[in-house]
This record gives C-alpha cells, structure tokens and sequence, in this order.
C-alpha cells in the first residue's frame, strides 16, 4: 500500500503564520516522519487522517484518492478506515475499556454497553492483555495500558492502515523500550503498513524501514546535519 | 387576631402546580435552546458571535419589566409576531400561560447558555476527533462524546433555570397578568397577597415556596456529581 501526499496548509492567525508544505510518496509498510515539535508532524498526520483540510494539494493512499484540492474531494475522516493513535491516547474518559474498545464498532447514536462484547473486541482485550482491566476506566489505568487500550480501540475496526502520533512520548522511559518491541511484534503479526511521527530518533531504528525529515514545515530524506545532505 | 399561617386553601395547590408548570416548559425549552446555542458559540467562529452573545446575556441585566415591555412589542395583540400569530391560527399568548412560559424562558435563558457554553469550551476537541477516526458522523460524536462530557454543565445551568423559573416576577406580571388560577404564579400571588393585606396567606405562599425551592436545590445537590467528572 502506498502514501501520496502533496499538500500545503497556512495556519495561525495574522501574528503568527505556519506555512506547512510537504510532500513525499511511501511504498514502505513503515514509515517515519522524523522532525523537531512545531515542524508540522501532527498536521501532516491529521490531513491524512482527514482531520485536517489542506489548502491545495492531495493524499491519495493505494490509488484511491482522499484529497485533492483541485478536483474538490475531501473524504471525511469517518470514511478513511484508519487507525489513529493520539499522543495521549484521547480515551473517552467516562467509558470503561470495553466501551472504549468496542466504540467505533457501532456508528448510531448511543455509546457501547458497559459490558460491550463481540468476537473483535475479546480478540483484542486478549491479545493486549486488558481483561484484566475490562472494566475500568482510563484515568484507573497505569500509562501503558491507556496505550494499549488505544491500540486495541484503533485496530478493533480492521483499520487499512495505522497513523501514530509520538506513542511513546507519554511512557516512562524503562517503558519506553519494552513498548517499541511489543508494538514491533504486533505490527509484524497484523502486517498493516503504519505511518509513525516522532521527535525521538529510537524510533527511528525500530520503525524507520523509510524515513522523512521534516524541517522548517518541508520534507527532506536526509538528517539536517547528514554530511551528503541538504 | 389572625393567625400566623392559614391552611392551605385548595386554590394555593392549583398556583403551585401552574407555578411547576410554567418553570418545567421553560426548563425544557431553554435545555434545548441553550443546548445548540452554547454550542454554535462554544465552536463555530463566525463573525459577531461575542456580539450574538452579550444580546443574548441581555435578559439577565436587564429589568425584568423591560423586558415584559419588549415582549409585549414582539408577542401582544398589535405586536409584529403577535398579530401575525392571531390573524393566520387565532394564537393569543398575552395573559396566558403559554405567555407567561415565554416570559420565564425569556428571563432565564442567559444562566443556561453560559453553563453550556463554558462546558462545551471545556471538552477536549481530540476526542471529538478520536470519535471521527473512529467511524462516527457529527451527529454521533455530539451525543456520545461532547453532550456526555458537558452534561454536568449543562445540567447545573438547567437547575439554575428552573429554579430562576420559578421566582420570575417582573416580565412573567406583564406578559401574562395575575389571573388566579390561569397565569397567576407563586411570587405573583404573594405579592397580591401583601398588596390586600391577606398577611396568614402570604405566609402560607411564602413557606410553600420557599420549602418547593429547597427541595429542588437539593435534587440539583444530588443530580449534578461533586466536582466535575471528565
């Protein structure tokens, strides 16, 4: 599956302009987008999640089209079918972990039960190790298992592919490791391709089967300081 | 000598329930009013919207009477809306409960917009955004993620305007009058009360009034949850 994106968005107010422009093409089924905080990683992942309307350009993900500013297509972010993994975590707070897992299963107008089951949603309570914890709330969970539990609410829904934002940020660092290699094995096994922004450079040797550096709101394909760049 | 306190006549039991029943239709409207209002001011930006705000917080600075005034220019018989109201459905609001409804909803209506508004501002918007990865249209993420997240706000506003509701005085007197039985309401009939010297039945009115508020502020004690959840 491949990632196109051409896009430029202009935002802030009148004081304080960000111009973002970045495009890259990705055939990887890893891909790392390596910047500083306030490069335009979190805006580049919202436009392809559709969260974001870009200016002008387009994203298109294996062929099909989601934004194209020149042919009117916005796909809304409902219809895109990906995964999103939030900084931190954006669980719905007044939910229990089954909720939260089961949310995005059912698109009507009531929440999950608070004993919401199903055959994906046990699958994925097993597979991160949440049963234990089914029932609890987010703010009862230690900072790895909120993780978790965004991982399973993302992937419960058969995403086609899974757009993180700085997941590790949020972790103690002994965690830090322990959870590169589990989300590691977990993406080795569910084979989806994934679209990771970081400003740790770990996670580039784990995660960085291809590689952007976004810097000064555009991309480039080397280091800033890469003897054979710019 | 008179006594003290009266007991009750039957008619007092009807000004009760006319009373309830005024502030239950005026809670009613402004939940819903105050609903979609605080939340078109709480995330749409549109030109004017602190202007559209200071007219509609008008109604809690203003005189009660000023307002009555300016209702009876919008709703009496010769008003512009009132007269369209009588010569197409034969609708007469003025000395009506109904009018007197308009009136209360009027006058209380700021106290629930601001507690809506304010609550609204306070949900996180990347869990709107969560939601919307996760399948969901706006209608879905406004009932299951931002109402559930805002609802202490929205109800403590709710209570205050019950409770508003039901004291309303000024704008109430003039719009709907004072007709025993009809559109006279609990603080309009003590102050009849006190006008003809009936001292034992206004105290009556007062104790039943006063004891009719504390129990609703003791269901608000127990509806809205101590501190606010998130």
């Amino acid at each position: 599956m491949s990632f196109t994106v051409d896009i430029a968005k202009s935002v802030g107010g009148t004081r304080r302009r960000f111009e973002l422009r970045v495009a890259f093409e990705t055939t990887a089924s890893r891909t790392v987008i390596y910047g500083p905080s306030g490069a335009g990683k979190s805006l580049t992942l919202q436009a392809i999640a559709g969260l974001l309307v870009p200016d002008s350009g387009r994203i298109l993900f294996g062929g099909e089209t989601l934004f194209d500013s020149g042919a009117r297509v916005h796909v809304p972010a409902r219809a895109r079918r990906f995964g999103y993994l939030f900084q931190d975590y954006a669980l719905f707070p007044g939910l229990n972990v089954r909720q939260n897992v089961a949310f995005g299963l059912s698109s009507g107008l009531r929440n999950p039960p608070r004993d919401a089951g199903g055959e994906a949603v046990e699958r994925w309570l097993d597979a991160l190790e949440l049963r234990e914890v089914a029932l609890q709330r987010p703010d009862e969970l230690s900072g790895g298992q909120r993780q978790r539990v965004a991982l399973a609410r993302a992937l419960v829904n058969d995403p086609r592919a899974l757009l993180l934002d700085e997941p590790f940020s949020a972790l103690d660092p002994e965690l830090r490791q322990r959870t590169r290699a589990e989300l590691d094995r977990l993406l080795t096994r569910i084979g989806i391709p994934i679209v990771m922004i970081t400003h740790d450079p770990e996670d580039i040797g784990w995660f960085g089967e291809r590689t952007l550096y976004l810097r000064d709101g555009g991309i480039h394909e080397r280091p800033a300081n890469d003897p054979q760049g710019p | 000598m008179t006594a003290l306190i009266t007991a009750p006549d039957p008619a007092v039991w009807i000004t009760l329930g006319l009373t309830l029943k005024v502030a239950a239709w005026a809670t009613g409207i402004n939940l819903v009013l105050g609903v979609a209002v605080g939340w078109l001011l709480a995330r749409k930006a549109f030109p004017g919207r602190e202007l559209v705000d200071a007219i509609l917080t008008l109604p809690f600075v203003l005189p009660p009477t000023v307002l009555g005034y300016y209702l009876l220019v919008v709703i009496g018989r010769r008003g512009w809306l009132g007269s369209w109201l009588y010569d197409t459905f034969g609708i007469n609001l003025i000395f009506t409960w109904q009018g007197a409804v308009i009136a209360a909803s009027l006058v209380a209506f700021p106290l629930v917009l601001k507690a809506a508004r304010t609550a609204f501002e306070a949900v996180d918007p990347q869990l709107e955004q969560a939601a919307r990865v996760l399948g969901l249209g706006e209608w879905a993420v406004f009932f299951r993620v931002t109402v559930p997240l805002a609802w202490p706000g929205i109800l403590a506003g709710t209570l205050l305007v019950f409770a508003r509701s039901m004291g309303e005085f000024g704008a109430t007197l003039m719009v709907a009058g004072s007709i025993p039985g009809k559109t006279q309401t609990l603080s309009i009939a003590v102050y009849e009360a006190v006008q003809a010297g009936q001292d034992s039945i206004a105290n009556t009115l007062v104790l039943i009034t006063s004891v009719t508020c504390i129990v609703v502020l003791l269901l608000a004690g127990r509806l809205v949850p101590p501190g606010t959840r998130r």
